[in-house]
């Protein structure tokens, strides 16, 4: 189990990463538990992975509604599979930067 | 001969047709460059006021103007609704079948409200109990129902960013608590303001002092608020994680998304229509002769007229730059400048880009100012009073204003450092 104390990781006080190229998947997984995800199902990945390829893509991580329309997950099971803060839990375990909600 | 077409003739797409005239005048005026703009309709409306026209503080008509004669007579002028764009041909095809074809396009359709993508806000209260007023109609009824309501509880509900102008909900909330006061029915109302941010702001130094503020006028914050629906029968919003704030009045900033051809128009748009664009030069990703500009884009700046002021002074250097097989200028930082009205006749004032969140200081002059940045003054109120002046007379000619530059300048600011060794 991937030990996330271990690792020389450039995380903000809220734990997002700030260089998307430190992340993998076992740290995905790490960080997800240390949000209170027990386990990353094929659905949650299919999420994280959306939102890390698209701010990887356009250099913005996309809102809830846009993971709600293209991620191919509804905005309701999105609140399902994180609780509380979808776009910021994907965020936090696709290890992207917080999501500033664009200003 | 060489066309620029021109879509949208809002803030950004006038300033930039005054802009490009005024640089190509000779070569528009023996027919080598030629400058189109085109829009669907001919009602140009300073939405800066709509949000004071709900507190009485203007008319409908003191803020409508033509949209053509803002632009140069030099530029011509097509009204027409936008089909799409077709990066592959060099064309625009237009609602009543015509083709323009452009050596560069600029896209400034800028961005429309979608009150209808949150299930129940159009239901039978809308415009009765729950109203928007980023749009002149919405503003104008929410203006008869303040006049009317007696007390009860207003919840003002962002139900998604990006938004235009982030401060203009914070803003409602200081002016409702004023006009209330000024009303001597403020012990009747109940204030709530209900954000899917986790603050009152995305930056940290103005979350903290407009968080302060929103305290300090009695107004109740709810974070991380997701809007899922809204049963304006019963006066009921609903969030995603199904909590419920009641209301007898909604004041909601629905859903942005881009203008609907962006997304019939291959590969310009992302999935909320805004235009994929270089956050520094402002060339859009489909292809390189395309640009954007303004509430439009989807890069990470505020969605207000003072930024597509300062991406225009760029943006007209790429568009000579592109036409001369040069390099562009990555030039755009990120620049926005925004008046916050708090009521009481006051107004703070914050200056600030991609990089350096809003701070403290002097603007423009270090030091001497006059005006205070992230405070509040009487002389910042009457500096957003004349932006009205400004944007019909400095602004979307597309003249530079004096002493504020595209670039945002650190000079006058106080650091964080700085502040913390001074506390
Ligand atoms: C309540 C409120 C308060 C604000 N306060 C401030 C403030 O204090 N300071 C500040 O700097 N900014 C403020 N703003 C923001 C500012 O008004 C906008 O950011 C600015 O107007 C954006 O300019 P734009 O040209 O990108 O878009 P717009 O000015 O909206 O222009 C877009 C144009 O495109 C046209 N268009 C769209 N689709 C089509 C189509 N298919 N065919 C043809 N034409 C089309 C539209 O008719 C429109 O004319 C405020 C906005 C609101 C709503």
């Amino acid at each position: 189990m991937t030990d996330l104390l271990t690792l020389d990781l450039d995380r903000d006080a809220e734990g997002f990463l700030q260089q998307p190229e430190q992340w993998n998947r076992e740290i995905g997984i790490a960080i997800a538990r240390e949000c209170g995800i027990a386990e990353m199902t094929a659905r949650h990945w299919q999420v994280c992975e959306f939102m890390r390829n698209t701010y990887l893509a356009n250099g913005a991580a996309p809102s809830i509604r846009t993971l709600g329309k293209e991620s191919g997950v509804t905005v309701k099971e999105l609140y399902q599979l994180f609780p509380k803060g979808p776009a910021k839990l994907a965020a936090k375990i696709g290890g992207i930067p917080k999501p500033h909600g664009c200003i | 001969m060489k066309r620029i077409v021109i879509l949208g003739a809002g803030t950004a797409g006038t300033i930039m047709a005054n802009r490009l005239q005024r640089l190509y005048k000779r070569q528009v005026a023996t027919g080598d460059v030629a400058i189109t703009v085109v829009d669907q309709d001919d009602r140009h409306i300073y939405q800066p006021g709509l949000l004071m026209l709900p507190f009485g503080m203007y008319e409908p008509e003191d803020l409508v103007r033509p949209r053509q004669r803002q632009v140069s007579d030099a530029v011509e002028y097509i009204q027409a609704g936008i089909d799409r764009v077709d990066a592959a041909t060099d064309t625009v095809r237009l609602d009543d079948g015509r083709t323009l074809s452009y050596d560069v396009c600029i896209v400034a359709t800028g961005t429309q409200v979608a009150p209808e993508e949150t299930e129940g806000l159009l239901g039978p209260g809308w415009r009765k109990n729950a109203f928007d007023f980023y749009t002149l109609e919405g503003a104008t009824a929410l203006r008869d129902a303040l006049r009317d309501f007696e007390g009860g509880r207003l919840v003002i509900n962002i139900v998604e960013m990006p938004i235009k102008c982030p401060v203009a909900p914070l803003e409602f909330a200081f002016l409702a608590d004023w006009y209330f006061t000024q009303r001597g029915i403020r012990d009747k109302v109940e204030i709530a303001y209900a954000t899917p941010l986790d603050g009152a702001f995305t930056k940290p130094m103005a979350s903290r002092e407009l968080g302060h503020l929103l305290e300090e006028k009695g107004v109740q914050m709810v974070t991380e608020f997701n809007a899922g629906s809204v049963d304006t029968e019963a006066g009921i919003l609903r969030s995603w994680d199904e909590r419920e704030e009641r209301f007898d009045l909604l004041v909601t900033i629905p859903l942005h998304k881009g203008a609907d051809f962006v997304g019939r128009s291959p590969g310009l748009g992302d999935g909320m229509g805004f235009v994929l664009t270089d956050p520094h030069t402002l060339q859009a990703k489909v292809k390189a002769n395309v640009f954007a500009i303004g509430d439009a884009t989807n890069v990470p700046a505020s969605k207000a007229g003072s930024v597509a002021h300062f991406q225009a002074e760029v943006l007209t250097g790429n568009v000579q730059r592109l036409l001369r097989g040069e390099a562009l200028d990555p030039g755009f930082d990120g620049h926005a400048n925004c008046f916050i009205e708090t009521g009481f006749g006051k107004a703070l004032l914050i200056d600030f880009n991609y990089e350096t969140e809003p701070l403290p200081g002097r603007f423009p002059l270090p030091g001497v100012g006059p005006m205070p940045l992230l405070k509040e003054s009487r002389l910042n109120h009457l500096g957003k009073l004349a932006f009205r002046w400004a944007y019909w007379n400095v602004l979307l000619p597309g003249h530079d204003i004096p002493g504020i530059s595209a670039q945002l300048s650190l000079k006058g600011k106080v650091l964080p450092a700085t502040l913390t060794a001074a506390h």
